[in-house]
């Protein structure tokens, strides 16, 4: 067998530690990988020889910062799915429950990595320093696209599900071949794993052992396909068989998280290849705005989850290590509060589009076809101002 | 000048675009050491290494998809399809990404991605080898798409789709790949007609013929047929089908005032409905007889024995042509 297998394969057995049963898992029979979980729902840190070799440096301060994220980026949504539930916005593709997922994988992140996400990761983008006003544009329907990819190292939200895997692997293809000791991360959903753009791109990925890291958020639900639709075993257990090694962390548990985004991103600077890690973890609220869970999931379901939430926990934790105090809490919400009002104020400030803004940027030059129809229609609209008055 | 067949050609532009630009890299299936199923890579890994003329594992999808990712990255993808008929694994990639990926960031992601496709029939492959998909993406706003039709063409215009930051297409007539004629290959780009530019290749004053990639020569044989019978018929090369060069079009059917259009591609909803509709709109006083349309039928491509009695041939273009004059025992009165 291929040595380089071989050493994909030491990989996974070298990651993977005992540590919990996962009682979420699809199909029964087959031996569940374990998930790692650092911080559990309770709020315990326990100890892992491996991962906590890649937390040394997650003092109280930045355990508070970890917090202050996930607060904020709660806040963040909350206050966008108001603006869509107030007709100011289009659509909202709420990221509740996700928050350890996002956060503790983007912190993770130098500022020369490159994200490709979906829709969903708008905590990762708060992390990667978006404008908070572009973080709505598309979303009000106003532009296709939020912001400079190129000024925070973050493409936009990609919709078509899993195709940004494929344009991780070839940006990470780039980095490899410029010799540079950055990273591509791509992450997508628990549904986009039955995509061919998602498997092609762990061929890929393999095939040329790129610096990329395929980051899941299994989030259980696809729409109102559970996730034992796409997957009979559990997702992680899948990389290997493409020749990369796998991580199952509780996606919940930002400290889990970011340590196995930390491994992932080592492995990538220093010619490892690719990794693949699961983040088990829930979608607490619909897929967007549009969509009614009510209709497909069970309300207990929602409950065991929420036992779980990821900013609790390290409520908890942070309150038995006496860090949880007023003052911090004030602070906080606070952060999120002058958030919240800078980004709303920001909605809903957009300018309209104008009409003729629908013929940008189609290409890069002119184009005869497109000139055409445009000077056509900037005459008609002439011909209506003439109607109304000459406005 | 030199003398160079059709597939020397291209290869020739694309060592040139390669040398011209570290960014250009090509991949493909088979490209590398066998320098493809029809050898226009042949060589190019060799000088440029592994790095820059990568074979692939064999996904299309991914091959697109990893361009979009390398064009993020400051790089310029040529992607090679095998086969026309493989391209469909690739067209959400092509359709949904690459065409508009600069519209979606208001211009600030640039696709300068070149996508070869060897294409049409004429060369008795089984099924999936010998079509014309030109037109699902003629009909896909942001792509460029181009065919050429000969030897000079091939050069110079790979390295123009090449210099390109808009993606482009390039048709490739397989069946052609063997003609050989003259290539200057010291042209500076900036002075070479630019990839939009249709080109009148016969002048003529009775019928406007158009055509693009492998139909051009059939054209040009027909063009000839024609004027032993004394009809004289001005063939142009349409070499970009996206978006069509409309001007040198309209003068000639304003001259001529009759319109052929032939390609091997199915009839219905091809290109040859949109020149003759937009032609029509243009030059509809001009006109003496309704477009006729010379094209393959909407039929799936038929099998090897079957696809002489397809492909638009000399006969047929004459045919086509004679339907435009209303001369007698042609098919003209014969509508839809």
């Amino acid at each position: 067998m291929d040595q380089k297998f071989e050493a994909g394969r030491d990989n996974v057995q070298r990651l993977r530690g005992t540590m919990v049963k996962d009682e979420t898992a699809p199909t029964p029979g087959f031996q569940q990988p374990e998930m790692i979980q650092l911080i559990t729902p309770d709020g315990t840190r326990v100890g892992h020889p491996e991962f906590d070799r890649w937390l040394q440096d997650i003092d109280d301060e930045r355990l508070c910062a970890l917090y202050e994220d996930m607060v904020v980026i709660r806040r963040i949504d909350t206050e966008a799915t108001h603006l869509q539930r107030q007709g100011e916005l289009a659509l909202w593709p709420p990221l509740l429950g996700q928050e350890a997922s996002q956060i503790g994988s983007a912190r993770a992140l130098r500022t020369d990595d490159f994200v490709f996400s979906s829709y969903r990761e708008n905590g990762v983008a708060y992390c990667r320093g978006v404008d908070l006003t572009d973080l709505l544009r598309v979303w009000r329907g106003n532009v296709s696209s939020g912001w400079d990819p190129f000024s925070i190292n973050m493409a936009t939200p990609q919709i078509i599900i899993g195709a940004q895997t494929l344009h991780a692997t070839g940006y990470a293809l780039g980095i490899q071949n410029d010799g540079a000791d950055s990273a591509a991360i791509t992450y997508f959903g628990d549904g986009a794993v039955s995509q061919g753009d998602v498997n092609e791109a762990l061929v890929f990925a393999a095939s040329f052992q790129v610096p990329v890291i395929f980051f899941c958020q299994n989030n259980h639900w696809a729409i109102s396909e559970p996730v034992g639709l796409q997957s009979h075993i559990p997702i992680a257990d899948r990389a290997p068989g493409f020749g990369i090694p796998s991580l199952r962390v509780d996606g919940n548990d930002v400290l889990a998280v970011l340590a196995a985004t930390r491994i992932a991103l080592d492995r990538a600077r220093t010619g490892g290849g690719p990794t693949f890690i699961e983040a088990v973890t829930y979608r607490m609220g619909p897929h967007t705005t549009a969509d009614d869970p009510t209709r497909y999931r069970d309300a207990n379901e929602l409950e065991d989850w929420a036992a779980k939430d990821p900013i609790s926990r390290v409520e908890a934790l942070l309150t038995k290590d006496g860090l949880l105090t007023p003052k911090l809490q004030d602070a906080v919400a606070a952060k999120a509060d002058a958030v919240a009002k800078e980004m709303r104020a920001g909605c809903i400030g957009l300018p309209e589009p104008a009409p003729l803004d629908v013929f940008d940027n189609v290409y890069s030059t002119h184009n005869s076809w497109l000139d055409r129809q445009r000077d056509h229609y900037s005459r008609y609209l002439a011909t209506l101002a003439g109607a109304e008055g000459g406005n | 000048m030199s003398s160079m067949t059709f597939s020397r050609a291209i290869n020739a532009g694309l060592r040139k675009a390669m040398e011209d630009d570290p960014k250009v890299l090509l991949m493909g299936e088979d490209i590398g050491k066998l320098g493809g199923v029809f050898r226009i890579t042949d060589g190019l890994q060799k000088d440029f290494g592994p790095q820059r003329v990568l074979d692939t594992p064999l996904a299309e999808a991914a091959i697109l998809g990893t361009a979009v990712g390398l064009a993020y990255r400051g790089y310029r993808p040529v992607c090679e399809i095998q086969f026309d008929g493989f391209i469909y694994p690739a067209f959400d990639q092509i359709v949904a990404q690459v065409a508009k990926l600069h519209y979606r960031t208001q211009g600030k992601v640039k696709m300068p991605i070149t996508i070869r496709v060897p294409f049409g029939g004429g060369i008795g492959s089984p099924e999936h080898h010998s079509e014309s998909p030109e037109a699902y993406f003629t009909h896909t706003s942001g792509l460029r798409v181009i065919s050429v039709s000969n030897p000079q063409d091939a050069y110079t215009m790979i390295r123009q789709a090449v210099a390109c930051d808009d993606p482009v297409l390039y048709f490739e007539p397989k069946r052609r790949y063997h003609t050989k004629g003259e290539v200057d290959e010291t042209q500076e780009l900036r002075d070479a007609l630019p990839m939009e530019s249709a080109r009148v290749v016969v002048a003529g004053t009775d019928v406007t013929l158009v055509a693009y990639g492998p139909l051009v020569q059939t054209a040009r044989d027909a063009a000839v047929a024609a004027a032993d019978e004394g009809i004289s018929v001005e063939v142009i090369d349409l070499r970009s089908l996206a978006p069509i060069d409309f001007a040198p079009l309209e003068a000639s059917v304003r001259r001529t005032g009759r319109l052929v259009i032939t390609h091997e591609a199915a009839q219905s909803g091809g290109l040859g409905a949109e020149l003759a509709a937009s032609l029509t709109e243009r030059c509809f006083s001009y006109l003496e007889t309704a477009p006729v349309r010379v094209t393959g039928f909407d039929v799936p491509y038929p099998p090897s024995k079957l696809e002489k009695y397809h492909l638009p041939d000399l006969d047929r273009i004459l045919d086509g042509v004679d339907r435009a004059l209303g001369r007698p025992n042609s098919l003209s009165g014969l509508e839809g």
